[in-house]
């Protein structure tokens, strides 16, 4: 009986013949070593370059948007002597008080003023020295102090974008004239234009500012987020948890894989046709924007989500299930917090897209001039990237920094979003 | 264990919250939704060419009028926006159109089609199809004869061959045909067919002056279709980019608005026409053959139900005189007895009289 539990010996033909040890030292195993070293290091070379390769693209890409945008975060002013006791002001310093006061000033005059002092001051040409937008400087100068109108002060008013590359950068030589003779006088300054953060697009480019874009942006990614993520994850847990295995659900995977390749164009024409045709929502509005990227990213989403869900070990369900947990408590307490990271991975991409697309949103008519930010999801915007382009078309020179300029905030709300996502996603993750 | 727990709470209020943003998302969607509901913006579509004028007094609307809701202005082209003006009446629809031509017939029956019937039309100045090359080209001098020959589709009924300005007229220089122009959406391109295609064709082929009434099609195959084998570049909308064309290659001619010419007067130079430069003075005297008129359409249904479209109209008619802040940008201020008659349209709101247009 013990016998059979006795694991038997081999017994067949006489063991392999003895090899050789290999022989190093021969010449032509030296050699094979030689190029096995060789290729070695050229493959790591070939890596090398192609980081350091795609690394100074970037940084070509930096350093050009830096240099050409950096001046269009500041702005030249100039000191204009005002004498607002002998303008001609139609206005009495006591209506300036109160809500009534842009109305007042409305109707004043002030532009003319801003004209007739700007010729006192600097000669006949000058008004051509002071930005479009130099009387609005003025007419804040007043709300901001009625008293000013008492007598004669001095306002810095915006330059003329001719003026201002003049004194940031090298402008025509009568120009660098100009302001040589005002800086000799201390009457221009240049600062940090933080109108270029507030203010919305405008013609001039002394007075265009970015917030109106970041504020359709910010809208536009409101919605697509709302939409997109939860009906992303919400199907990526359907099909992954769910679903039956059969033909439909098969259907149901290739086309949603095939949607997340389809060109963005073509959701701005099922955009244009559905949402604004179909629904009659309102042209260049964040809420259609918002919904026709939704469609693009939630494609996106829903693979990303369903991979990670997978990556889930069955280990972790089995046990759950063993200790008595129902298939919904397996779901939300187990498989979709640890599938959560990669999910979240998954929305910082389909998102990071949608801010960046273009192509969508111009069929939607979010290509607009407009000169005030939007004031809700159905108010009349446009978004960065679209800015940019718009900007880019520009006749004035001005717009030249600006367009770099504008693409700096766009990468930083970029790296800023991405940022958000990435601590959200090192919170959830969990090792083990 | 712990972690795990936090984790599970963190789930439920992050789908939480998302959810219940979601749904107030979807309350506002409903409450702003419907075409034919109200607006409380002017939205203006149309040329590329008048843009800059409209959103200029649409800036100076805003800050004029505290309270103002800022106009949506988009550059679409003269025909596409036409498209979009005359797709209907009501909110979602455009109130102003930009044109950098007058309304065809054709595009007003369809805007009649679709119950837009109250058009009014309002010229706001001129402005002239101005060809420029870069500061060091050619120095060419050319005709609406020289450019018919070199552009045309089919200048004598057989299809272009000229392959240098010198084929076209001997007294022009051995350089080739390279010439960078509007699309066939842009306003610009119909002018330039109907001021200066059409011209030259008849000067050579007076026989067409007769079919143009006859057969439209016809004329249109025979004077104004523009060669598509490479000597005309369609540029695209952006006006900017053919003047940096014309500067990375000199022996090319670019076509755009006078404005445009005005802005890069230190990168280019106008080639004159028919011995006549492109400028303000010869454009606004009528003198420069390529000189055009600059139009709004506005849908005199949305006058009082768009907040500030009368504003809007009386400011644009303010701002147009000579010297005045449109002047600043490049606009070529009407004659007295136009600008006149058109702040009389803009006051009245007198409608177009569609036998007029062609």
């Amino acid at each position: 009986m013990s016998e059979t539990l006795v694991a038997q010996l081999p017994v067949g033909p006489a063991e392999p013949a003895e090899r050789a040890p290999t022989d190093w030292r021969t010449q032509s195993m030296q050699r094979r070593i030689r190029q096995r070293y060789a290729a070695e290091r050229r493959f790591r070379l070939l890596g090398m370059a192609a980081v350091v390769l795609s690394a100074g693209f970037l940084a070509v890409l930096l350093v050009t948007m830096v240099y050409n945008g950096a001046s269009g975060f500041l702005r030249t002013e100039i000191a204009l002597p005002v004498d607002f006791a002998n303008a001609g002001l139609t206005v009495d310093p006591a209506r300036l008080k109160g809500p009534g006061a842009d109305l007042a000033l409305a109707g004043a005059g002030v532009e003319n003023a801003t004209k007739t002092a700007a010729i006192a001051a600097f000669g006949p040409q000058g008004s051509d020295l002071l930005s479009d937008g130099a009387w609005l400087s003025v007419r804040a100068a007043i709300k901001r102090d009625p008293a000013i109108m008492r007598g004669r002060s001095i306002v810095w008013v915006p330059a003329s974008d001719a003026i201002d590359i003049a004194a940031k950068r090298t402008g025509s030589p009568e120009n660098e004239a100009i302001v040589a003779h005002f800086k000799q006088r201390n009457a221009i300054a240049t600062g940090f234009n933080w109108p270029f953060l507030t203010a919305s697009d405008s013609n001039d480019s002394t007075r265009a500012g970015i917030w109106g874009a970041f504020k359709g942006s910010l809208f536009t990614m409101i919605v697509t987020l709302l939409i997109a993520f939860p009906i992303g994850v919400l199907s990526a847990l359907y099909l992954e948890e769910y679903a039956p295995r059969n033909r439909w659900t098969d259907l149901i995977e290739v086309s949603i894989n095939n949607l997340a390749a389809v060109p963005s164009i073509i959701f701005g024409l099922l955009g244009l046709a559905v949402f604004l045709g179909t629904f009659g929502l309102p042209r260049s509005a964040p809420i259609v924007g918002g919904l026709t990227l939704a469609l693009m990213t939630m494609p996106v989403i829903v693979i990303a989500g369903r991979n990670a869900i997978k990556g889930v070990p069955p280990s972790i369900r089995d046990a759950a299930l063993g200790i008595g947990a129902s298939p919904i408590q397996v779901v939300f307490h187990h498989v979709l917090p640890l599938a959560l990271p990669g999910i979240l991975t998954g929305t910082i991409i389909g998102m990071a897209r949608a801010l960046g697309e273009t192509a969508p949103l111009l069929m939607i008519g979010m290509r607009a001039f407009i000169s005030a930010p939007p004031a809700g999801l159905s108010d009349p915007s446009t978004v960065l990237p679209v800015q940019i382009f718009l900007w880019s078309d520009q006749i004035d020179r001005g717009f030249v920094e600006k367009t770099s300029a504008a693409i700096i905030v766009l990468l930083v709300f970029l790296l800023a979003m991405n940022g958000i996502a990435i601590y959200l996603r090192n919170k959830f993750e969990t090792r083990w | 264990m712990n972690r795990k727990q936090a984790n599970v709470s963190n789930v439920a209020s992050l789908l939480g919250a998302v959810a219940a943003i979601g749904m107030l998302a979807g309350c506002q969607d409903q409450a702003n939704g419907g075409g034919a509901g109200s607006r409380d913006h002017i939205t203006v579509v149309g040329s590329s060419t008048v843009f800059p004028f409209t959103t200029m007094v649409a800036e100076r609307l805003v800050n004029n009028r505290p309270g103002t809701k800022a106009p949506a202005i988009e550059s679409t082209g003269t025909g596409g926006g036409m498209k979009l003006f005359c797709a209907g009446v009501g909110a979602a629809h455009p109130d102003i159109e930009d044109a950098s031509r007058r309304m065809k017939a054709s595009e007003y029956r369809t805007c009649v089609a679709n119950g837009v019937t109250k058009i009014i039309e309002v010229q706001i100045g001129l402005d002239g199809i101005a060809f420029a090359e870069a500061k060091n080209g050619p120095k060419l001098q050319l005709t609406a004869v020289d450019l018919y020959k070199a552009l045309a589709a089919q200048p004598n009924g057989q299809p272009n061959t000229a392959k240098t300005w010198k084929d076209v007229n001997p007294a022009l220089p051995a350089i080739q045909i390279q010439v960078y122009g509007p699309p066939s959406t842009s306003g610009t391109r119909d002018a330039f067919a109907e001021l200066i295609l059409a011209r030259g064709c008849e000067a050579i082929r007076p026989q067409m002056a007769a079919l143009k009434e006859k057969d439209a099609p016809a004329f249109a195959k025979a004077c104004t279709a523009i060669r598509e084998d490479g000597a005309y570049v369609d540029a695209g909308e952006n006006d900017n980019l053919i003047v940096q064309k014309l500067q990375s290659n000199p022996n090319a001619i670019g076509i755009f608005g006078y404005s445009y010419l005005e802005q890069n007067n230190d990168k280019l130079t106008g080639v004159p026409l028919n011995g006549v430069a492109p400028t303000y003075e010869t454009i606004a005297r009528g003198a420069y053959p390529g000189s055009r008129p600059l139009y709004l359409y506005v849908k005199a249904a949305h006058l009082s139900a768009i907040k500030g479209l009368r504003e809007f109209l009386d400011l644009y008619a303010a701002s147009w005189e000579p010297g005045g802040p449109l002047a600043a940008k490049g606009l070529i201020a009407a004659p007295e007895d136009v600008r006149k008659r058109n702040a009389q349209v803009v006051k009245t709101g007198a409608l177009v009289d569609p036998s007029q247009l062609l």
